[in-house]
């Protein structure tokens, strides 16, 4: 317990300094630029994928299911909309980067660590949290809401084709389904977790890398331990955004 | 002119520096000689500010770097080169890429960095390597290309942790003689910590003995090895 509350305290020290440091300028522009790339762009092929499976089963339960008790499959389209862009294209999107970019930030940080890297580029005139955790943050916290958005519109369009092919609903049937009764701020619940989710993602990782000890054998384990941390965070924040979101009337 | 005093320094219940006392003067070059686990990597980092002493005082051109605030300690810092044990190459980057990183702040054109870049490198004696990886090069080659980056941004003192730790007799006494033409043509104040005796006594005006947290001798260099001093003597026999 001791050792869980000072890991929480060393934690918000460390974002209290990096944000204490994004303001004191320069920003390290080109590296965000590559971090954006490195994490955005080059996650969008597995973002598409995962979330075109997911709208296409999300369609099929929700026909399957409405067809026993209406008897035929009704709202598809809202279910999976709704369900897509409040819920699972924020918390899938996330769970995949934290897989493909959080572990990968946590194992680069952490062997950079035990290998003096971070200390030479201090000794060397520049501030490790500057060069190497801002711009992942930076990155991180813009590029996951632009996946999610990127991720719900895939993710409909799967809804769609399972809803035409195999339940047999009308396009058109389905898409006013989608947007009859999608309102802008369930948009911005969706989005505004999104942001949420790589601020508290990304900050897990970047910490953990950056306090990295013990040689190879310490890289993994805080890599392991980011994975663990970062989703079961996720998963228990995830609620408590959400309550908070739905209380300011936002979705 | 580097001045420490009273220095302490614990990790958890491990005492490692226990009132440590020494001054180093301009331009000229001390090696810090102890046995493993003695402190000798734990004062230099407590010099450059890697790591906060518990206790005491470090001054460095008479400012006391254990008091000053963040941005004056950069400042500070920037006086500093050091070498590391592991080398500690970026190895993300190509040579070019990690001797030009210190550099970065001065905004200079791609030509003055390819120029300094090969002026550094041809200093710790290479040449065309400046588009290789760190994982292409021999351990020597990578402490070269770690000094010549320690260098490239005109350091005023330089601290050198083990810098021959690891390499073949060959090796050690390149880096050795490296060392000691860098300290003519650069003219820096130099701190070395080692366990070679040899390469010690090779490089350097005066040599501290590291032992129990504390320095318990300081000697010339020519002198060491006929010391009176018994602990200095039982080190240099590999006495316990």
């Amino acid at each position: 317990m001791k050792k869980i509350i000072l890991g929480l305290g060393r934690y918000f020290l460390f974002v209290i300094e990096t944000f204490k440091e994004i303001f004191i300028p320069p920003l390290e522009v080109d590296v965000i630029l590559s971090q954006m790339y490195e994490i955005g762009v080059r996650s969008v092929p597995v973002c598409i994928l995962t979330s075109f499976f997911v709208g296409m089963v999300l369609a099929l339960q929700t026909g399957i299911s409405s067809t026993y008790v209406l008897n035929e499959p009704l709202y598809v389209g809202t279910v999976v909309t709704f369900s897509l862009v409040k819920e699972l294209g924020p918390m899938l999107t996330s769970v995949v980067l934290v897989g493909r970019v959080a572990a990968a930030i946590t194992a680069e940080l952490g062997s950079m660590r035990v290998t003096e890297q971070i200390d030479a580029m201090y000794t060397l005139g520049t501030e490790p949290i500057k060069y190497l955790v801002i711009p992942r943050i930076i990155a991180f916290s813009s590029m996951l809401p632009i996946l999610v958005v990127f991720t719900n519109f895939v993710g409909v369009l799967g809804g769609l084709v399972v809803s035409y092919f195999k339940l047999n609903i009308p396009t058109t049937i389905y898409i006013n389904d989608c947007l009859d009764y999608l309102r802008v701020d369930d948009f911005f619940h969706g989005f505004i977790k999104s942001i949420l989710f790589g601020l508290l993602i990304s900050t897990i990782s970047c910490y953990k890398g950056y306090y990295t000890e013990g040689g190879a054998e310490g890289v993994g384990k805080a890599t392991t331990s980011c994975v663990v941390v970062s989703i079961v965070t996720l998963l228990i924040s995830d609620y408590f955004i959400s309550a908070l979101l739905v209380a300011m009337r936002i979705g | 002119m580097i001045k420490i005093v009273n220095l302490y320094k614990s990790f958890g219940n491990k005492v490692v520096l226990q009132g440590v006392d020494l001054e180093v003067y301009d331009g000229e070059t001390i090696t810090i000689i102890g046995g493993s686990g003695q402190g000798k990597t734990v004062l230099l980092k407590c010099i450059i500010g890697l790591l906060k002493p518990d206790k005491g005082k470090i001054f460095v051109d008479g400012v006391d770097i254990t008091t000053v605030d963040k941005k004056m300690l950069r400042n500070i810092q920037k006086k500093f080169g050091y070498l590391f044990q592991s080398s500690a190459l970026f190895d993300s980057m190509t040579v070019f890429e990690n001797i030009s990183f210190g550099l970065r702040h001065l905004r200079l054109t791609k030509e003055e960095l390819q120029r300094r870049v090969k002026l550094y490198l041809s200093y710790v004696g290479l040449k065309d390597i400046e588009h290789l990886y760190p994982s292409e090069l021999s351990g020597g080659m990578k402490k070269r290309v770690s000094l010549a980056r320690t260098i490239a941004y005109n350091p005023q003192y330089i601290l050198y942790d083990e810098p021959t730790t690891g390499l073949d007799p060959q090796m050690t006494e390149i880096i050795t003689d490296l060392i000691i033409s860098l300290q003519k043509k650069l003219n820096v104040t130099s701190i070395v910590v080692t366990h070679d005796i040899k390469s010690a006594i090779k490089v350097s005006q005066r040599i501290a003995l590291l032992a129990e947290g504390k320095i318990v001798a300081i000697e010339p260099a020519e002198n060491l090895l006929y010391s009176t001093n018994t602990i200095v003597q039982k080190f240099i026999k590999g006495e316990t």
